[in-house]
């Protein structure tokens, strides 16, 4: 067998795993790694310029392709730059492997130059981390980690590496092991027969149903097997923010999404459905609304592979715990198999209804004549790029609006920090995107802003060569506090407003890109046009929106889900 | 409602801590915690008495399940049950005092295990209540120190939470 020191296995074991990109920063605790990373050249390293752009890069990979995405970074700051990423990475579920220095396991606990407590730090917001505590138990280690993060539901792992695990002259015999078995870890394989016969029978006799898909759907690699059970039965399909995508948008039965920015005919449905069957989805408070006045007639199916997402925050009266692919699947032979039908001229009225509520609203805003509303841009990027673009976003009125209007027909493509909401998220999710996936076109929607948030990475971009392009939706205001404080706090606008925004098209420049300024409405699509068709090129495109535009609907705080403003001044 | 959940955790720096940053983390109730090696020296067993709606209770054994490190549990009161407490208590016991404490403690079935001229140690064994009652006994003018374990728990008959 063959010797190696720790920081050679890890490299290994990181080959082994065939992991191909790494993002991440050096730093005293990580030197040895480095060296090794240094005399191979399978694993290719992008040092980025802020290790939080490391692990959304690594997040943005990891939402594209589905696989693992990893990062490696030095003890102390190193670190704990990477929580935020972190915490994106673990309430989206997005599996992860974090590998962080450590100092010398003799100085922890000695407040060392650049010790921080990586575990203790990390904890909640990992699915799981592991501290290295012999070399001999690296591959082991690394093997593990990654199939805690891909497995049942995913999530971010941090692996800390104390200096000395690493030595370059102590050596061990190396071989990465094949399985990985956990006494204490078994992800469910399947769901519950019986509670799979009763979730048909419901489905089959529903009369207000509808299905209601969430992340899960994306992760759990289940599009498919969605769109089929969603086909044999007529149901209409809602998704949320971060299903959006698991259910073509174009398809007549997608309601779009669903919750405080969701459409208006999703909404209503949900209230007024007598069945809800949840895929892959947590129930969140931006879903819910109250949830005392939630969805008042619905009986709940609710699958998920983490039990604990059934029943925690509304009652689910049919939980099936279980990977959503393999229990759709089922579904769908039961319901082939079924003698029962789907009632259809209870689906036919109401359909009726649904199309009714669509008519009512569905999703419009005001267009102007001086003004370039945000929601057109993104209706032009939809055209230009025939809905077929990775599409990340920052957080914020750009991201409701870029959810909204352009509409996904593929799972993988709407790439967004949904549940913890981080700002900075947009620009290094599309470079991880680009860099898998160069020949694709990889749009970041962002504010001016949020932009600003990880902007130092455009030199990350520079030397790599990632032609992303990023689209600005400029309004020289936090556009969502804005429109909070002009609903609930009088138009005070406190810190909303930002005074000294740089020039995006110098600064870009400056990193070496090409810079567009679109301030004219009649200039939209020509100059958005001009931009895409520079397809080695990142192009920062600034463009000047309607600093005055709300998101619309919006639900009514502490309501139930039909209750909405739909306009500024239109409440229903 | 009160409960008492009985935890198997591999035996390994850091699994406690996961467990006790679950509770603080989700806003879940500690009342006691008691946590010992098993025979199988590679697990450890955990005993957590908590107090929460039946939801609340749900998520815990939910989320507990979901931690890495937790191989296996049981919320003991949803079946018969025993459940002890250890308590070790210092008194003040001079004159007339002393053969009243010592009756108090004869009824309770504890022992006195250390003697000085004007203190008495006390060992007491037995459910919380009993615990309490022991206290309320003796009233509390007269208690120097108290030191509790903390409620272990085992089911009843012949269920057993094992690997």
């Amino acid at each position: 067998m063959e010797l190696l020191s720790g920081a050679d296995m890890l490299i290994r074991s990181l080959q082994d795993e065939g992991i191909e990109y790494i993002y991440g920063y050096p730093g005293g605790a990580a030197l040895h790694i480095y060296d090794a990373l240094f005399r191979q050249d399978k694993v290719k390293h992008i040092l980025v310029r802020h290790e939080q752009a490391a692990v959304h890069m690594a997040d943005g990979y990891a939402r594209a392709s589905g696989k693992p995405g990893t990062v490696l970074v030095t003890s102390g700051p190193g670190a704990t730059n990477t929580i935020t990423g972190i915490a994106t990475a673990f309430m989206d579920s997005i599996p992860m492997v974090v590998l962080c220095g450590q100092v010398a396991s003799t100085l922890i606990g000695e407040d060392a130059f650049q010790e921080t407590d990586m575990i203790g730090v990390s904890r909640p917001v990992v699915k799981h981390n592991i501290s290295v505590r012999h070399p001999s138990e690296i591959p082991e280690v690394i093997r593990k980690a990654y199939y805690i993060a891909a497995t049942g539901r995913p999530g971010p792992v941090v692996v800390d590496i104390p200096k000395d695990m690493t030595t370059p002259n102590e050596r061990y015999e190396y071989e990465y092991p094949k399985k990985v078995k956990l006494r204490s870890y078994n992800p469910a394989i399947r769901g519950h027969a019986g509670q799979i016969r009763k979730a048909a029978e419901m489905l089959l006799a529903a009369k207000r149903p509808v299905i209601y898909a969430g992340g899960g759907v994306v992760l759990g690699k289940a599009s498919d097997q969605l769109t089929e059970l969603a086909h044999m039965l007529g149901h209409p399909v809602t998704n949320t923010l971060m299903g959006i995508g698991g259910f073509p948008a174009s398809d007549k039965q997608s309601l779009g999404w669903l919750g405080m920015h969701g459409s208006y005919e999703s909404n209503m449905a949900m209230h007024h459905s007598d069945l809800i069957l949840a895929v892959g989805a947590r129930f969140d408070d931006r879903v819910t609304n109250a949830t005392e006045k939630f969805c008042p007639g619905a009986r709940i199916i609710h699958i998920d592979i983490d039990p604990a997402s059934i029943s925690k925050t509304v009652e689910a009266d049919v939980p099936i715990v279980g990977p959503v692919d393999s229990v759709l699947k089922e579904l769908i032979s039961l319901v082939r198999e079924s003698k029962a039908k789907p009632d259809k001229d209870a689906l036919k009225a109401w359909w009726k209804q649904i199309d009714e509520w669509r008519a009512f609203h569905g999703m419009r805003y005001e267009k102007s004549d001086t003004h370039i509303k945000p929601q057109e841009v993104i209706e032009a990027l939809h055209r230009l790029t025939n809905g077929d673009a990775y599409v990340t976003t920052d957080v914020g009125q750009h991201q409701m609006f870029t959810a909204q209007y352009y509409k996904f027909n593929k799972p993988n493509r709407w790439i967004n920090s949904g549940g913890l909401g981080t700002m900075g998220f947009g620009l290094p999710a599309a470079m991880g995107v680009k860099l898998s996936y160069p020949d694709d076109e990889v749009i970041c929607v962002t504010g001016e802003g949020s932009i600003q948030m990880n902007i130092q990475e455009l030199s990350t971009c520079k030397q790599y060569n990632l032609p992303v392009k990023i689209v600005n939706l400029n309004n020289q205001a936090l556009g969502m506090v804005k429109q909070w404080q002009d609903m609930n706090y009088e138009s005070r606008h406190s810190q909303s407003y930002m005074e000294s925004l740089p020039d995006f098209i110098r600064l870009a420049e400056a990193y070496g890109h090409v810079g567009i300024r679109i301030d004219r409405k009649e200039d939209l699509e020509s100059k958005l046009k001009e931009a895409f068709a520079m397809k080695d090129k990142l192009v920062f495109i600034d463009i000047y929106v309607d600093p005055h535009e709300h998101v619309y609907p919006m639900q009514v705080a502490r309501g139930s889900m039909k209750d909405m403003w739909l306009s500024k001044t239109e409440r229903v | 409602m009160r409960r008492i959940i009985s935890v198997l955790l591999e035996n390994e720096p850091g699994a406690l801590s996961r467990v006790v940053g679950l509770f603080s983390q989700r806003n879940y109730n500690i009342e006691t915690l008691t946590v010992a090696p098993t025979e199988d020296e590679t697990l450890s067993r955990l005993t957590v008495t908590t107090t929460g709606s039946d939801r609340v209770i749900e998520q815990i054994t939910k989320q507990l399940n979901k931690l890495i490190e937790v191989v296996k549990l049981v919320d003991l009161t949803e079946g018969s049950h025993i459940e002890r407490e250890l308590m070790l208590i210092k008194l003040k016991a001079s004159g007339s005092q002393r053969a009243e404490i010592k009756r108090t403690v004869d009824i309770f079935r504890g022992q006195i295990v250390d003697v000085t001229s004007t203190v008495y140690t006390v060992q007491l064994a037995g459910d919380s209540d009993k615990l309490d009652a022991f206290i309320q006994a003796v009233g509390t003018t007269g208690v120097l120190e108290v030191v509790r374990s903390g409620v272990s728990g085992i089911a009843r008959g012949e269920k057993v939470l094992s690997i």
